[in-house]
């Protein structure tokens, strides 16, 4: 697979690295892993293969051979030749054919899934590249114009070898973006330090992305939200979810590339099932947030999880 | 002891309130909570992190909610299975066997201007010479509070009170591999080019974060680590050895 135009900034991910926070190395990995899962299975790759994390789309790549892709992600116009790929469904391209990404209307970023799975070193127990540490994944550093990538064996599916699916994943699967949404959170270990003025005003104002977000978190502009205390607090693990308030007041929502650790406080930690549609927030985003308990946020995730396991069966059907 | 929710995929197990008040106990007592909750390698969970205090638990909800727990309880569950390995392992004798088990690692640190850029303000702030400060720097017996900021970055414990030194009002935007800082009452070794507001005063030709091995860092949380004074000569020696490996 040849990168003809590599994009704004293009990078090889799976489902990230664990296991190794003890030594400081961060998950990386898809920021939506569920969207990567989810294109994966529909060009039927293991789940975790390795594909493409596409951030405000430029990407432009040939094929040498013959593969199934689909991706998930936010809304792009994503085109093979001159004929429209939209999200969810799988594609089979022929050798020499082009696939296109162009701007996303909604979103910031997507993940494409190869048939055969992208094919780099496996580096610490994953192929996600780890952009802040340059290392894993294509050389350690995001794709440019002409790299050109290994991809794996296409796996011996019998998916009839035409055209685009008229089937799909379903919808919120496969475009998770919304316009000014509503990310749920539960309670962060230090909202104690923090009045109950300044909780309502998290659970009710609605904060604005700023332009120096990146695969570490998002920042957000808008109302500052002040400590009780100016205690020196004792670093200790964060997770991509967590939201900490550093000085400024000006809250930050932590993403797969945060560091392992972390001094601020933690106001708040947005719930698994969210982290996807949080890893599409781009500049001048608007974003609400709303409390809801941890026995919701493991029900939802539990009933997510079941979803897929349908969706495996289902596509398992299909192609047998 | 106390064990908070970190979202809905994480506990922190924080099993001393302060560091500061007795570093080497805390630490201690953090490694073998750390030590005991890894090998009793509870169902659902995916890795450990310890850091000053605490230990975190990072967890698959989905796999505890195979493992038979209903969503509402998973929390709760993996609370009791924490503090059921935690009270088990109490005993005196287990506690002695992780203090022999601490490494010890000497760390060659070149103090030379070139890599020093602020060495003489750090000599300033605290009325030393600069070899006051190196010797003082280099006499000391540090511990590995935590490993964090970037893959192997270490936060050492054990820097003589007079060498504290704020953090550099502006940080600079790239610090080279192997740097030597001191940010207030810690000091700690840059282990890849990364951005940085330490007080830089020396540098190590060894390289601490190493992908290709594992463990990829040269470093672990709990370890005694002393620096020892090197001149420039030898660290262009051991750096060339360095690159071979």
């Amino acid at each position: 697979m040849i990168v003809r135009r590599a994009g704004f900034l293009t990078s090889v991910q799976d489902l990230g690295r664990t296991g190794l926070r003890e030594f400081g190395v961060s998950t990386s990995g898809a920021l939506d892993s569920f969207a990567l899962r989810v294109a994966n299975l529909l060009v039927g790759n293991d789940e975790g293969a390795a594909g493409l994390e596409i951030t405000l789309g430029g990407l432009q790549l040939r094929f040498d051979d013959e593969r199934i892709v689909a991706w998930c992600g936010g809304e792009f116009d994503v085109y093979i030749g001159s004929t429209a790929l939209p999200a969810g469904h799988t594609a089979f391209l022929r050798a020499g054919e082009e696939l296109k990404f162009g701007r996303p209307q909604i979103g910031c970023r997507c993940w494409l899934a190869v048939s055969g799975g992208i094919d780099v070193p496996i580096v610490l127990g994953s192929r996600s590249t780890d952009l802040r540490a340059n290392f894993g994944g294509f050389e350690g550093r995001c794709l440019r114009d002409g790299d050109v990538i290994s991809l794996g064996p296409r796996p011996g599916s019998p998916t009839p070898a035409t055209g685009i699916s008229s089937w799909t994943a379903p919808h919120d699967w496969a475009s998770p973006a919304k316009r000014d949404p509503i990310l749920r959170f539960g309670r962060g270990i230090d909202s104690s330090r923090f009045n109950d003025v300044t909780i309502q005003h998290f659970a009710n104002e609605a904060f604005t992305v700023s332009p120096d977000s990146d695969r570490m978190g998002v920042r957000f502009d808008g109302l500052e939200l002040q400590r009780e205390d100016n205690i020196d607090l004792t670093s200790e693990a964060v997770a991509p979810g967590t939201v900490q308030v550093p000085p400024s007041g000006k809250p930050i929502l932590l993403l797969g590339d945060c560091q392992t650790i972390g001094g601020y406080p933690k106001i708040a930690h947005v719930i698994t099932v969210d982290l996807g549609i949080a890893a599409q927030l781009r500049a001048v985003d608007h974003v609400r947030f709303s409390e809801v308990s941890l026995a919701d946020a493991h029900r939802l995730l539990l009933e997510r999880e079941r979803e897929l396991e349908r969706f495996r069966i289902g596509l398992s059907l299909q192609s047998s | 002891m106390e064990i908070v929710p970190l979202g809905d995929s994480a506990l922190i197990v924080r099993v001393r309130e302060r560091f500061e008040d007795s570093p080497e106990e805390t630490l201690d007592e953090v490694l073998q909570t750390f030590q005991q909750l890894r090998s009793a390698a509870i169902p659902g969970v995916i890795e450990l992190a310890p850091a000053y205090t605490t230990v975190a638990v990072f967890f698959d909800p989905v796999a505890g909610a195979k493992a038979g727990e209903r969503p509402g309880e998973v929390l709760g569950w993996l609370r009791e299975q924490i503090l059921h390995v935690v009270a088990a392992g109490g005993d005196r004798g287990k506690r002695r066997k992780i203090k022999r088990a601490v490494r010890s690692v000497e760390i060659p640190v070149c103090y030379d201007p070139e890599f020093a850029p602020d060495l003489d303000d750090v000599a300033r702030r605290a009325g030393l010479s600069t070899k006051e400060v190196v010797d003082l720097h280099s006499v000391a017996e540090y511990r590995v509070a935590c490993i964090g900021f970037v893959p192997g970055f270490s936060f050492l414990a054990g820097l003589s009170k007079k060498l504290a030194t704020p953090r550099r009002d502006t940080p600079r935007k790239e610090i080279p591999p192997g740097s030597v800082g001191i940010g207030g009452a810690q000091t700690g070794i840059y282990p890849l080019r990364s951005p940085g507001g330490w007080n830089l005063i020396g540098r190590t030709p060894l390289n601490l974060f190493n992908p290709k091995k594992n463990p990829p860092t040269l470093l672990r949380a709990g370890d005694r680590v002393r620096f020892r004074a090197i001149t420039k000569e030898a660290f262009e020696t051991l750096k060339r050895g360095e690159a071979f490996e």
